[in-house]
C-alpha cells in the first residue's frame, strides 16, 4: 500500500483553520522564517480517513484476534474506559493548573483519581506508597532503581551492583545499567532463581536484585522467602518487576512477601490498551522506608477531604516525568479497578492462571513443555523437537498468523531453546482457546508431514516474511522527498 | 578447519601477525553464530587498542557482540569496505572481512593456534 | 463477572483437564506465609455506576476557564477524525509490532510518522517516539555522551525548567557535569553558552522558541560547538517548526520536541509524545524502536522494526536505552493530525497563533505598569512584567474565569512579577480584549 505522502495533491484542502490575518513576514524577521516547506502531504479528510482505515486492516489487535503473546498480557480493553479518558473534564485539563496559586482547587477531580489509584494499587500489592509518574514499565524500573540508589546514598552505603536473573526481561539489566549500576547475571535452576547461585555473587556491594514473580517462565519463585532473607543480610533491596502481576492479585501481595520496590504495567494487568507499542504506564510502589525517596510531586489528602500536590520532600529523587505520569492511562486503569472491585480482581488472576494451565495441558503432548507443572498466568513451551525436522519456533509463530491468531512470544526467555511463550489471559473463552489449540495441533502435525509448508508461512497476510537483514543494511527509515 | 597461519582468541577474533603489523578480524565460526552481519563499528585510524579490550562491535539482525582486540598497538588502517558491505564478514571472514590493521607496540600474549582454537570453539558449543 | 467469559461448566471442564479439583489448588505453590495480609478493596460496580462516578470526578475539574496557559503544553484544535481513526481497535488494541506480517498497519504508520517529523524538523532520522519532550532531552544528552565519550553538558536556562529538573534526576549518579547558562531577560545568552563550550563538552542544549517564547537562531552557537567536537541538541515546538527556521537548517545534530501540540489532548500531563530526530551519523546511538522499509519474499514493500541490536531485548545492559513501550498510539495521532491539517493547515495554525500573540502583546503592553520582558521576535507566547506579583494577579483573574498565563517565579527566582502568556489559534480577539481589560482592572 503506497504511503500517505504519495497520495498528496498540492492545494487540496484538509482541516484548515481560517486564513490568518497576518502574513508570516509581518510576524517574524526574514532570517528566522523557514525557507523550504516541510513536505507534509496535502489531502482531503476522506483521503486521510481512507488511508488510515485501510492501514488498520493490516493489523492484528485484541479486538479482532486472539493474542496469546506471553509476558504482554493482551487481555480485552473495556470500551467504557476510553469514554472516561475522553471526558472533557479530564482531557482538556492543563497540567500546569495545579501549579497556579490555589491551583489544587481547580483540579480536585483529577487529584482524587490519582490519590485513589495510588491507594488501590498500594492495597493490591501491599506496598506503603505509590507514584503514578513513570510512563511505562521500563520507566518504572528506572525510577525504582533510582529510588534504591537514593536510599543507599542516604544511608552512606557503597553499593555498585544489581543482580538480575538470566530469565529477566531485557529492560531490567538495561534500567540498572543506565542508572549507573554494574549488572550481575545469575543462572536459574529448575526454571527459578537458585539461592546457591545468588550466594556466590552476593556481597556488600550489591544494591539490590530485580525479580519477576511469577517469573518469565510462568513459574512461581518458591525460594522467595530465602532470597528475601539473603538480600536483607547485606542491606540489599528486592525489586519486583510487576509485568506478571496478573497472576497473583489477591493471592500474594509483593509487599507482604518482602519486596521493597515494585513497578506495575497498567497496560497489562489493568487492561489499558497497548496502542501498538504504547502509551503504557508504570506506577512504582515502595515499602515504608523507601517512601521519602519517591519522585515529586506527591498527592495528599487533607483532613477535610481536599486533595493537594506537595513538592516539599527533601529526600525525593526529583521529577521523573514532566507532570503526573500518563494520567489518561491511569484514568482508564482506575475505571477498570472500580468496575471489577475486590472480587473481580481476584477472579482476574484465578481465571488467567486457569486458562494458562488449561492450554498447557491441551498442548503438552505435542509440544515439549520444559517445566511441565502447574504454571501461573503463562507457560513456556519449546519447539526443539520440531526444529529437528526444520520447523522452528518462528515458523510455528508465522503459521499461527495464517490461522488468524497473533503468535505467542518467541525466543524469550533466552534460557529455553526454540521457545514459545503462551499467555491466554482471563478474557478469552474456552471456545477460543479450544479452537486455537486445534489449529496449533494441525500446524504441528503439518510440521511432521510437510515442513516446507510451515516454513513458508504466512501466506494469507498482506506480506510474506520480510527481509530484516536488508532493512538493517540498507536503512530506509524515512520516505525520500 | 581454521587457517593455521593465524592466531586466535577464545572470544573468536583472529590476528595475522606479519612483522610488527597485525591484521585483525573475527572467525568464520563467530560470523556463523551471529548470522547475517548488518553493521560493524570500527575504531578510527590512530586509535590505541589493547589486547583483551573492546575495539568495536558487530551487529546482526537479532544479535550484537563486542569485539575484543587480540593485540596491543595503534590502528593504522580499518577496512572501509565493511561500511557498505558488512556481509563480507559472512562471506570472507578470514580475508575480505578483515577489520583493522594494528602496528604492534607489545608482543601479544597467550593467543591460540588453530588447533587450540578449534578445540575451544567446539568444546563450548 | 465482567470480561471473564467462563461459565460454571467451562470452569469445571478446564479444571478437569488440568487435573485439579479447584482453582485454589493452582496457587498451592504460594506458601501461606506469603498470602495477603489484607485485600481490603470495595466491591465492583456496574459500567453505568462507574461511568457516573468518573463523570462526577471530571465535573470537579475546572475546564471552563478561558486560559492563556501554555509553557510547552498547548491547546491547539484537534480535528475530529484524529479520534475516529486512532480509536480503531486494530490500532489501539495491538501490541508492539513484534510480528511484522500481522502489524503492517502500525509499522507503516510509524514509518510515515518518522518521515513526517523528520521533514518537519529538517532532520534525517527519527525513532518511533519516546515518552515525552523531557525524556527526549535526557535521551539526546545520553546519545551525545556516548558518541563523544565526554561528560560536560552545557544547557541554556531558557530550556523548559521542568525538563532541566528531569535531566538532573536521571543523571544524578552518572558523573556528568551539567552547566546551566543563565538567561538574559528571557533570551538565551549565546555568547556565554559559546564560552562555556570546550573540548570536554559532550553537547550544547537549547530550545527555540525558548521557554519565554523567544524565537532564536542557534546557528552560530552550533557552528562553534561543532568546531569543538560537541553534539548540538535543540528542543523544538513542532507547530512552530512549520514556519520558523528548522533545527536542521541551524545545524542541529539532534532535534527533540514535545509532540503534544500535534493532535494530543492536554489530559493533565500525559500521555504525550517525545519526538526524537537526529542526523544520519548518530542513528545508531538512537534509543528505542525504529521502523525500516524492506521487501517480502515476493518482492513486495513491507515494514519491520530495524536496527534492533541497539535495544534492551538484545543488548540488555549495553543497550542505548532501557525504553521498551513508547508512545506509539500518540505518534499515530500526531501523524493523523499532520495529515489532516497538511502543510497549509499547520502553517495557518502557527501563523494564527503567532498573530494572536502579537495582538495580545500589543494590548497588554499598553496597560500602565506592564512591560514586555523581551522585545525580540516571539512565537505564540511572550513574557510580561507586572507591577506586582504575578501569583496574586493570576489568582484574582482565575476568580473572573480567566487564567492569564503562567507565573514565572516558580521556576525563575527574580521573575516573581513576570507572567508567561500563551495564545493559540483557538483564542478569539474578544478573549484577548477581555484579558487585557480585566488585567488592567486588577492592576
Amino acid at each position: 500500500m503506497s504511503t500517505v505522502f504519495t497520495k498528496s495533491a498540492p492545494g487540496r484542502e484538509g482541516v484548515w483553520p481560517k486564513q490568518p490575518e497576518h502574513d508570516l513576514s509581518d510576524l517574524l524577521p526574514a532570517g528566522l522564517i523557514r525557507e523550504v516547506p516541510a513536505g507534509l502531504p496535502s489531502l482531503s479528510e476522506l483521503d486521510v480517513v481512507r488511508h488510515f482505515s485501510l492501514l488498520s486492516r493490516k493489523n492484528y489487535g485484541v479486538d479482532s484476534n486472539f493474542y496469546p503473546l506471553g509476558s504482554c498480557t493482551m487481555k480485552y480493553n473495556p470500551k467504557f474506559c476510553e469514554d472516561v479518558a475522553g471526558l472533557p473534564g479530564f482531557a482538556r485539563l492543563h497540567p500546569l493548573l495545579p501549579q497556579l496559586p490555589r491551583g489544587d482547587e481547580l483540579t480536585q477531580g483529577a487529584l482524587e483519581v490519582m490519590y485513589e489509584s495510588e491507594r488501590w494499587l498500594a492495597e493490591i500489592t501491599g506496598m506503603h506508597d505509590f507514584t503514578l509518574h513513570p510512563m511505562a514499565g521500563a520507566h518504572g524500573e528506572l525510577t525504582g532503581v533510582l529510588i534504591m540508589a537514593a536510599y543507599h546514598a542516604d544511608k552512606g552505603n557503597k553499593k555498585t551492583k544489581i543482580i538480575c536473573p538470566d530469565s529477566a526481561h531485557g529492560t531490567n539489566p538495561a534500567s540498572a545499567a543506565i542508572a549507573g549500576y554494574e549488572v550481575v547475571s545469575i543462572a536459574s535452576k529448575d526454571g527459578i532463581v537458585d539461592p546457591d547461585a545468588l550466594a556466590e555473587v552476593l556481597d556488600d556491594e550489591v544494591a539490590g536484585m530485580m525479580m519477576t514473580c511469577p517469573n518469565t517462565l510462568g513459574l512461581f519463585e518458591k525460594n522467595l522467602p530465602k532470597i528475601v532473607e539473603m538480600l536483607r543480610s547485606v542491606d540489599a533491596l528486592l525489586y519486583y518487576d510487576g509485568a506478571n502481576l496478573n497472576a497473583v492479585m489477591g493471592k500474594m501481595r509483593v509487599g507482604d512477601a518482602g519486596f521493597d520496590v515494585v513497578h506495575l504495567n497498567l497496560h497489562k494487568t489493568f487492561a489499558t490498551p497497548h496502542g501498538g507499542g504504547g502509551p503504557g504506564s508504570g506506577p512504582v510502589g515502595v515499602c515504608e522506608k523507601l517512601a521519602p525517596y519517591l519522585p515529586i510531586s506527591r498527592v495528599v489528602k487533607d483532613p477535610s477531604g481536599r486533595f493537594h500536590l506537595r513538592y516539599d520532600y527533601p529526600k525525593s529523587i526529583g521529577y521523573v516525568a514532566p507532570f503526573y505520569g500518563n494520567f489518561g492511562v491511569v484514568l482508564k486503569a482506575y475505571a477498570y479497578m472500580l468496575r471489577l472491585g475486590r472480587e473481580g480482581l481476584i477472579k482476574v488472576s484465578e481465571n488467567a492462571v486457569l486458562a494458562a494451565n488449561y492450554m498447557r495441558k491441551r498442548l503438552d503432548d505435542v509440544l515439549e513443555v520444559p517445566y511441565d507443572r502447574i504454571c501461573m498466568h503463562e507457560f513456556v513451551a519449546s519447539a526443539d523437537k520440531q526444529s529437528h525436522k526444520g520447523v522452528r519456533a518462528l515458523d510455528i509463530a508465522k503459521a499461527l498468523l495464517d490461522k488468524g491468531y497473533h503468535a505467542p512470544t518467541v525466543y524469550f526467555p533466552l534460557i529455553v531453546k526454540e521457545c514459545l511463550m503462551f499467555e491466554p489471559t482471563e478474557t478469552e473463552s474456552k471456545e477460543t482457546m479450544d479452537q486455537f489449540v486445534d489449529d496449533l495441533r494441525d500446524i504441528l502435525a503439518l510440521a511432521e508431514t510437510d515442513p516446507a509448508a510451515v516454513q513458508a508461512a504466512p501466506v494469507t497476510l498482506p506480506v510474506t516474511r520480510l527481509d530484516e537483514t536488508a532493512a538493517a543494511r540498507n536503512m530506509h527509515i524515512t520516505e525520500d522527498m | 578447519m581454521f587457517p593455521t597461519d593465524l592466531k586466535y582468541t577464545p572470544s573468536h577474533e583472529w590476528a595475522k601477525i606479519e612483522g610488527d603489523t597485525a591484521t585483525v578480524g573475527i572467525t568464520s565460526f563467530a560470523q556463523e553464530q551471529l548470522g547475517d552481519i548488518t553493521f560493524v563499528d570500527l575504531p578510527s585510524v590512530g586509535a590505541q587498542v589493547t589486547q583483551g579490550s573492546e575495539f568495536g562491535s558487530i551487529e546482526s539482525v537479532k544479535a550484537a557482540s563486542e569485539l575484543y582486540s587480540p593485540v596491543t598497538g595503534e590502528v593504522i588502517e580499518v577496512n572501509g569496505a565493511l561500511e557498505a558491505n558488512p556481509e563480507l564478514v559472512n562471506q570472507e571472514a578470514f580475508t575480505g572481512g578483515w577489520m583493522m590493521k594494528v602496528k604492534l607496540s607489545a608482543d601479544p600474549q597467550g593467543l591460540l593456534d588453530a588447533a587450540a582454537y578449534e578445540k575451544t570453539a567446539v568444546s563450548c558449543h | 463477572m465482567p470480561y471473564v467469559p467462563h461459565t460454571t461448566a467451562d470452569t469445571r471442564a478446564m479444571l478437569e483437564v488440568v487435573g485439579v479439583d479447584s482453582v485454589e489448588e493452582l496457587f498451592a505453590e504460594i506458601p501461606q506465609t506469603l498470602r495477603p495480609k489484607s485485600f481490603d478493596l470495595p466491591a465492583g460496580m456496574s459500567e453505568m455506576a462507574t461511568r457516573a462516578k468518573l463523570e462526577d470526578l471530571a465535573s470537579r475539574n475546572s475546564t471552563n476557564l478561558v486560559s492563556f496557559l501554555g509553557a510547552g503544553f498547548y491547546d491547539h484544535y484537534v480535528p475530529s477524525a484524529v479520534d475516529a481513526l486512532t480509536m480503531r481497535g486494530e490500532f489501539y488494541t495491538a501490541y508492539t509490532p513484534y510480528q511484522p506480517e500481522a502489524s503492517q498497519g502500525t509499522l507503516q504508520a510509524i514509518y510515515e510518522y518518522q518521515t513526517a517529523v523528520t521533514r518537519l524538523l529538517g532532520m534525517d532520522c527519527s525513532n518511533a517516539s519516546v515518552y515525552d519532550g523531557g525524556t527526549a532531552i535526557y535521551e539526546a544528552v545520553m546519545m551525545a555522551v556516548r558518541q563523544t565519550k565526554r561528560v560536560k553538558v552545557v544547557i541554556s536556562e531558557t530550556v523548559n525548567p521542568i525538563y532541566r529538573i528531569l535531566l538532573g534526576t536521571y543523571t544524578v549518579n552518572l558523573k556528568l557535569e551539567l552547566v546551566t547558562v543563565p538567561h538574559v531577560d528571557g533570551a538565551t545568552d549565546f555568547a556565554a553558552m559559546e564560552k562555556a563550550v570546550d573540548k570536554s563538552t559532550a553537547c550544547v542544549v537549547v530550545q527555540s522558541p525558548n521557554f519565554f517564547g523567544c524565537v532564536e537562531d542557534a546557528s552560530a552557537l552550533f557552528a562553534a560547538a561543532k568546531a569543538q567536537g560537541a553534539v548540538n541538541i535543540i528542543s523544538a515546538y513542532p507547530v512552530m517548526a512549520s514556519v520558523i527556521k528548522t533545527p536542521g537548517a541551524m545545524g542541529a545534530d539532534i532535534a527533540v520536541a514535545e509532540g503534544q501540540s500535534l493532535g494530543l489532548p492536554m489530559s493533565f500531563g500525559g500521555p504525550y509524545l517525545g519526538i526524537m530526530t537526529c542526523t544520519k551519523a548518530l542513528v545508531r546511538q538512537m534509543p528505542g524502536r525504529i521502523v525500516g522499509r524492506t521487501t517480502d519474499s515476493q518482492g513486495r514493500t513491507g515494514y519491520v522494526l530495524t536496527l534492533q541490536a541497539r535495544e534492551q531485548h538484545i543488548r540488555r545492559q549495553k543497550a542505548t536505552s532501557n525504553i521498551c513501550s513508547n508512545q506509539a498510539l500518540c505518534a499515530l495521532r500526531c501523524l493523523a493530525h499532520l495529515c489532516l491539517l497538511g502543510e497549509e493547515g499547520l502553517r495557518r495554525t502557527a501563523s494564527a497563533s503567532i498573530g494572536n500573540a502579537r495582538y495580545a502583546a500589543g494590548k497588554l503592553a499598553k496597560i500602565p505598569g506592564v512591560t514586555v520582558l523581551n522585545n525580540g521576535p516571539v512565537g505564540n507566547e511572550f513574557a510580561i512584567r507586572l507591577p506586582r506579583p504575578a501569583q496574586d494577579v493570576c489568582l484574582a483573574m482565575i476568580g473572573r474565569g480567566f487564567v492569564p498565563g503562567f507565573p514565572l517565579g516558580r521556576y525563575y527566582p527574580g521573575l516573581e512579577n513576570c507572567l508567561l502568556v500563551t495564545c493559540t489559534e483557538k483564542h478569539s480577539r474578544r478573549d484577548i480584549d477581555i484579558l487585557a481589560a480585566w488585567l488592567e482592572d486588577e492592576l
